[in-house]
């Protein structure tokens, strides 16, 4: 600790005993504690203690009855467990009887600030950092500090409960690893008291009839498999395996949920093998006792399991699809299995479970849906993945929630009643169709994708995020369909699909609901981005309304659509596929799209857009789009004039980006820093360094980065910082502009930029020469001023020495105040 | 009776009224029989590939077989659509009730009618066809003229005369105004929250509650919320009037309306809306007026065109009472209720009796005109549909469920333009039914036989059917049903000078008896218990002998007794009065005590005691006395 903070301390722990003076922000002694834990990390606590007795001291005068707030008594009790971790220091605070004060039955434990669940949760906290040696386990027995760990595991707080449980896990692994001479017996009788102990209340509770006992239970072991992977969590899981076994035999299961974490802990666990132990018939069994639901999560564990027998990944991926197996034999036409599933036909239990309430029904549907899209992408997923019954599942399911599927059974008939109109199932059906599309499915039912998709997207029944969903599944799936052989363009089947997408899209950019449009302009975006450049889609896209209602959603009252309207005109600009607007109906349509995204640019009263027409911009400049190519740096001049003044520092951020793309084309890119990059020849610049610099003269790009540099933001400060350096690299080893022409420019530049910084930004730098830049440029320090900005805001104020002064002067100022107040 | 709809499908029989001489439909071949015979060309035109009788269009009445409709006391209206028969009941049959509806009603109702008949008078047309309605004939005629049912009671459209003859004998009434019928049952109007004025009906007695459920709407909209708290406790509810179209949901279909009407005014077309002079209109326009700015269609001109568009735009913010809650705050700012006015005065909005006269001269185009009649065979959207339906840029957008779009489109294909089905109808649907159902808690529903099945198209759709319980009772078409409920009960008045009379004896904690004597006084279906007549002085003879024919015989009467004998304390008491030798036994009703020496039964039963002894009628008397001291009298 350096001194000023020793200088600071005794004061600080005085105003912490001090019951007249409450720490009002509790944060600075979480930031008190953890500088502590950091001191304890790097040295000595017993030195620490002996240095400063404050501390001592503090902890002591905290036991002194008094109307201490339970702020401080948890934290004296949280900082005592950070000292007493080192063994020594722990004998020191022993031999002063002030552990089994603080700790035991005479400390706050038995008095009236234990009601107070932060002393509880700083009680737990603070056994947790001290149980770190052997000594410390002979300490928790002599207080019987254990007895009071398991009542705890029941407390009334769900973050005191949920702690007790972890220190147990905590107390049994320490006290298993045992004294250094030897690793623990193997035989659970042979185990030390302390968590022999530990273990017979854990079979106590799984024993009970209570089932927060028995939850309290699971989730201890859950926790112990999860984090202990020695070989006497083998003995331990075989010991207690009857008890948890015997747990299914119940009905229904106790704590089904606990069950599933710690069986699936169990299996996981590397410590164990699985075979030996039983653990594969327990996980079979389950399976087959738990609720559909419970299942479901059980199933996707062991799915995910790397190895695991076959017959039981088998069992679980049925229990996984039996709810969609259900839907398809209560939809199906004809009798017969339904392709889901071919032995187990649909269990009549998820049967019962699906038909009687909405909301069971709707749950399990969407819980097997999202289990299974999870499924999907995973190397161990079960192989053959049927992938054509559950395209059939999913479009049904869609069916059934649009009324447009036509059941021929009863079950069926209440299915659709229940899931009629039901946006949640809709939500994930369609994110499972879309998934889905990672694979191909047999023709009749891809078309049947596709009729379902239209489906959705025509329905004015479609709520907006149900329409998202399915703008998103259909361009899944638009990826995914195949090619004409020997051609990059969309088969003659999407092209249909895509003529009577098209009416719908363009009605849908109608829509009076904004997120409606603006997900139709994302999803058009995306087309056009994938497609833009094939003549089928080029044909079907001109031939619609589409670009024409694109550009005039330009001018949306809604700020989001409007940024969606500029990129997917830029993406269509790109791609060439905007239609020049014409005709008297149309005035002041003669400006080109880039007078009318200036215009945005400038005028816009809302970040997004203007955002958006930045990237459009950057993008084109790395595109060479026509419409900029014509005269680049009239181009750049103007966009960096007006995003320079822009209020929006992401906006300013994307015209750097914008200046680094230009400079880059007049420059070169920049040298790679991966090492392992493959470096291109080293491409000579775009013209002689001297024209390419005044050309960024030209532009204005130096003001508009060095005003940058000086920004208030610092990602802006930030980005223009690497720019300027890159710009200096490039230029250090050009020797034709070593020497300025006339110096007093480059003084008038730098006090300009001395004035700039101290934030007086009005007056502009004028016109500069490639010289006087590179002179700057050269003469600044660059390097320190990328450091400064890579330091966090509060780098300053984050030191300890200016945490104790300001607990200090806050407290000060509340002593200031009582003083008033006489 | 229930209502007075007109069924105006029929008229999609008809070929359309065209206001601007159409060459088109005036020069389309004759129909001729499969022989050849031509004998009904004149009648029968072929129009499309469909025929349609060439004639003033005519509508379908109310049944008028079942029920001698002169002997109708009442009739209730629910709406200003439910009402639209009325003069051909009030003025052609004999009726000599009152008609009861609100103020709306019969206000929205009257322009409605006016509409209708000034459609089809401005356009008069010599030709009445009646051929084709002889039964024989009507056999070899092509679907659906052939199928069409009661041609022969089809008639012609009312005169204005007989819709003001037919509206003066409307009462007025306010929602939950309680009107007496003859003393018999009372009837109230509660809000239906479907259209202005629309309302839903109360019948009841003291003792039965039935309530007539039709047009409503659970949707907020422009009128006053339905009243659903006072359906509680029906013994019966009849419903109709739930959405024609229970799939489109209103919500989607506006905005269906709003991309399409954007989509094709963006593309430089025009937009038909062919549609009623009030109700959902006032809501499209509200709509618009929120989506015309975001859409950019400030400039698009919206035209409304009808007889009666100025009194219906008006009309609609006058009505303050009668509004949703948020529309009445506004009358206080003040502003006007519906945002239409805004639409009026800042020109976006235009409204004109007719195509004739100023619209000539202001119309211009990309427009959206709203303009009826809905079934495109009369009013001013005939002439548009002429107009407009050749071009693709065009849309027509039909908003109203009452006619099969089809149907209605028939007689102007081929047809370019586009046409979209946007039927907006904001009455229940089935699961707002069901809840309904489940919050008001009938005894017994009883609907039309089409509610209690699914759509025969869509068989699986279970969830397009009422489903309560216990199931409901459907009817069909001139069925006779019985409502579930007997009247058991009548309320009886008492005067209050026979009240103050009374001597009132409790006879169990909390219920008390009297016995009263009076007349019982019934009129107009209400009874009242009068004193008796003070028994006649004795006077002069002729007046004696009138009295005593007047007075009903008042006999002195016997005490009531009530209450019940203790056995034990009874034979304790027979044994103190020297009866000895006493038996008891129990039987199924209650007692019989013997007194073997006396030779005598006395049977004590809940509701009576006998004494049965041979004869000794003493001994009778002596043990009545007896019994008695444990009863009460009054």
């Amino acid at each position: 600790m350096d001194p000023e903070c020793s200088q600071l301390l005794p004061a600080l722990c005085a105003v912490l005993a001090d019951p007249r003076q409450p720490m009002v922000d509790d944060t600075c002694l979480e930031k008190l504690l953890d500088w502590f834990k950091t001191i304890t990390e790097a040295g000595s606590s017993l030195l620490l203690l002996q240095e400063n007795p404050c501390l001592v001291e503090l902890l002591c005068h905290v036991l002194k009855p008094q109307d201490l707030s339970s702020r401080v008594l948890s934290f004296s009790l949280r900082l005592t467990g950070v000292f007493a971790a080192q063994e020594d220091c722990f004998q020191y605070l022993q031999q002063g009887e002030l552990l089994p004060r603080l700790f035991g039955e005479a400390g706050p434990l038995g008095g009236a600030a234990w009601t107070a669940p932060t002393v509880r949760s700083g009680w737990i906290q603070g056994l947790r950092s001290l149980a770190q040696h052997p000594s410390a386990l002979h300490f928790l027995a002599d207080c019987g500090a254990v007895d009071t760990i398991f009542s705890l595991q029941g407390d009334s707080s769900l973050f005191v409960a949920s702690a007790a449980g972890q220190l147990l896990v905590h107390i049994l692994s320490l006290s298993m690893r045992g004294p250094a001479e030897g690793p623990p017996s193997l035989q659970a009788d042979d185990w030390p008291p302390c968590a022999q102990k530990i273990v017979g209340h854990i079979e106590e509770s799984l024993r009970s009839t209570a089932t927060p006992q028995i939850t309290q239970a699971l989730n201890v072991l859950t926790t112990t498999f999860s984090h202990c992977h020695d070989p006497w969590t083998q003995v331990l899981w075989v010991q207690l395996h009857p008890l948890v076994a015997a747990l299914l035999q119940k009905d229904p299961v106790p704590a089904a949920h606990s069950l599933v974490d710690l069986l699936l802990s169990v299996a996981r666990s590397p410590g164990l093998s699985s075979s030996s132990c039983g653990l594969w018939e327990t996980l079979a069994q389950t399976l087959s006792h738990l609720s559909p639901t419970q299942a479901g999560l059980l199933a996707l564990g062991i799915l995910k399991l790397q190895d695991c027998p076959q017959a039981l990944r088998a069992q679980a991926f049925a229990v996984l699809l039996q709810p969609l197996a259900c839907v398809l034999q209560a939809t199906a036409q004809g009798p017969g299995p339904s392709g889901l599933l071919d032995s187990t036909a649909a269990d009549s239990v998820t049967a019962d479970m699906l038909l009687p309430s909405k909301a069971a029904c709707v749950g399990l549907l969407c819980q097997t849906l999202a289990h299974l899209e999870l499924l999907l992408p995973l190397p161990q997923r079960p192989c053959p993945w049927p992938q054509a019954p559950l395209l059939g599942a999913a479009v049904t399911l869609l069916q059934l929630c649009r009324g447009s599927g036509s059941p021929a059974s009863d079950a069926g008939r209440q299915l659709c009643a229940l899931l009629l109109g039901c946006v949640r199932v809709q939500r994930a059906a369609l994110d499972f169709l879309g998934t889905l599309s990672q694979e191909t499915g047999p023709p009749e039912l891809v078309t049947q994708v596709f009729a379902v998709l239209l489906e959705y997207l025509r329905s004015p029944d479609s709520s907006p995020t149900v329409l998202k969903k399915a703008f998103q599944a259909t361009f899944r799936w638009l990826l995914s369909s195949p090619r004409t052989p020997g051609c990059s363009d969309l088969d003659s089947h999407t092209l249909l699909f895509l003529r009577e997408l098209l009416p719908v899209l363009q009605k849908r950019l109608c829509s009076p609901c904004w997120e409606v449009r603006d997900s139709g302009l994302e999803f058009l975006t995306q087309m056009t981005r994938r497609w833009g450049g094939q003549a089928g889609f080029r044909h079907a896209l001109l031939a619609s309304e589409v670009p024409r209602l694109t550009e005039q959603l330009l001018r949306d009252p809604e700020s989001y659509v409007r940024a969606s309207a500029v990129t997917a005109m830029g993406q269509l600009s790109s791609q060439g596929l905007c239609v020049p607007p014409a005709g008297p109906e149309h005035p002041g349509s003669q400006q080109s799209l880039l007078g009318e995204l200036l215009h945005i640019l400038s005028t816009d009263s809302e970040g997004f857009p203007r955002r958006a027409v930045m990237q459009v911009f950057t993008q084109w400049l790395r595109d060479s789009h026509a419409d900029v190519v014509g005269d680049t740096e009239q181009f750049v001049a103007g966009v960096l004039q007006v995003a320079g003044q822009d209020l929006d520092w992401e906006v300013r951020a994307q015209g750097l980006e914008l200046a680094l793309v230009f400079l880059e084309q007049m420059l070169g890119p920049p040298r790679s820093h991966c090492p392992y990059a493959v470096t291109p020849p080293v491409a000579a610049p775009a013209g002689p360094l001297t024209q390419a610099l005044q050309s960024l003269c030209r532009v204005r790009l130096f003001e508009f980065a060095f005003r940058a540099l000086f920004d208030c933001d610092r990602p802006v400060a930030q980005k223009s910082c690497d720019l300027l350096l890159l710009l200096r690299a490039k230029t250090a080893s050009s020797s034709s502009l070593q020497e300025p022409r006339s110096s007093p420019d480059v003084a008038s530049v730098e006090a300009a930029l001395q004035r700039w910084r101290a934030g007086d930004q009005a007056q502009p730098l004028g016109d500069l020469e490639p010289e006087v830049v590179l002179a700057v440029l050269r003469s600044m320090d660059l390097e320190g001023l990328r450091g400064a900005l890579a330091e966090s805001s509060d780098h300053v104020e984050k030191s300890p020495q200016s945490l104790l002064q300001d607990m200090l002067a806050t407290v000060g100022i509340l002593g200031e105040n009582e003083a008033d107040c006489y | 009776m229930l209502d007075c709809g007109l069924d105006m499908t029929s008229t999609l029989n008809f070929l359309p009224l065209p206001l601007v001489q159409s060459p088109r439909l005036s020069n389309l071949p004759g129909w001729s029989l499969k022989d050849g015979s031509a004998f009904l060309d004149k009648e029968l035109k072929e129009c499309s590939g469909h025929v349609f009788v060439d004639s003033v269009p005519e509508f379908c009445l109310p049944e008028t077989e079942l029920i001698d409709l002169s002997t109708v006391d009442v009739i209730l209206i629910s709406n200003y659509h439910c009402m639209m028969a009325l003069p051909y009941i009030t003025e052609h049959t004999g009726f000599t009730g009152t008609v009861y509806a609100t103020e709306p009603t019969v206000q929205i109702g009257r322009l409605l009618m006016e509409e209708l008949v000034n459609f089809i008078e401005r356009v008069p047309k010599a030709q009445s066809a009646s051929l084709w309605k002889n039964k024989d004939i009507q056999r070899l005629l092509p679907s659906p003229l052939k199928d069409a049912v009661e041609v022969s009671t089809w008639r012609r459209c009312y005169t204005m005369q007989e819709v003001n003859s037919a509206l003066s004998k409307i009462q007025l009434v306010g929602y939950s105004q309680k009107i007496e019928l003859f003393g018999a049952v009372q009837v109230t109007p509660l809000s239906s929250g479907y259209a202005l004025g629309s309302s839903n009906w109360i019948i009841q007695s003291h003792y039965e509650k039935v309530s007539y459920v039709s047009g409503s709407s659970l949707l907020t909209t422009h009128p006053q919320p339905m009243d659903q708290a006072s359906l509680k406790n029906s013994d019966v509810l009849i419903l109709t009037g739930l959405t024609q179209i229970p799939t489109a949901n209103p919500d989607g279909m506006v905005g269906e309306f709003c991309s399409n009407l954007a989509l094709t005014v963006r593309n430089g077309g025009n937009v038909l809306v062919p549609c009623y002079p009030s109700g959902v209109i006032y809501d499209l326009l509200e709509c618009l007026y929120q989506y015309i700015d975001s859409a950019g269609l400030s400039n698009i001109p919206f035209y409304f065109i009808s007889p009666v568009a100025n009194s219906s735009l008006e009309f609609s913010q006058i009505f303050a009472e009668w509004l949703c809650h948020n529309k009445q705050t506004k009358v206080y700012l003040p502003e006007p209720p519906f945002p239409h006015a805004e639409l009026i005065q800042t020109n976006k909005l235009k409204h004109y009796p007719s195509l004739h006269g100023d619209f000539s001269s202001d119309f211009r185009q990309p427009c959206v005109v709203f303009t009826g009649h809905p079934s495109l065979r009369f009013g001013d959207v005939v002439h548009f549909m002429e107009l407009w339906g050749k071009s693709s840029l065009n849309t027509v957008i039909f908003t109203e469920p009452d006619f099969s779009y089809l149907e209605a489109l028939a007689p102007y294909q081929p047809l370019a333009m586009k046409c979209i089905y946007c039927p907006i109808d904001t009455r229940l649907n089935f699961i707002q039914v069901s809840k309904l159902l489940k919050e008001v808690q009938p005894l017994h529903v009883v609907c039309p036989e089409q509610y209690t099945q699914p759509p025969p198209a869509q068989s699986h759709r279970m969830d397009l059917m009422i489903d309560c319980q216990p199931p409901a009772m459907s009817y069909r078409r001139a069925e006779v049903l019985a409502l579930p409920f007997k009247r058991r009960y009548e309320k009886i008045e008492i005067m209050p000078e026979l009240a103050d009379a009374l001597v009132p004896m409790e006879i169990k904690p909390g219920i008390s008896l009297a016995t009263v004597s009076a007349v019982l006084h019934t009129k107009d279906n209400k009874h009242v218990l009068q004193p008796p007549p003070r028994p006649a002085q004795p006077s002069g003879g002729k007046k004696r002998k009138r009295a005593s024919e007047d007075i009903p015989d008042c006999k002195v009467l016997k005490p009531l007794l009530s209450g019940s004998i203790p056995v034990e304390q009874f034979v304790q008491t027979l044994e103190k009065h020297g009866f000895s030798d006493i038996k008891v036994e129990d039987t199924a009703k209650g007692h019989i005590v013997l007194l073997q020496e006396a030779e005598t039964l006395i049977q004590i039963e809940e509701d009576s005691t006998h004494i049965i002894c041979d004869n000794d009628e003493m001994l009778r008397v002596r043990l009545r006395d007896l019994v008695l001291k444990f009863l009460q009298k009054f």
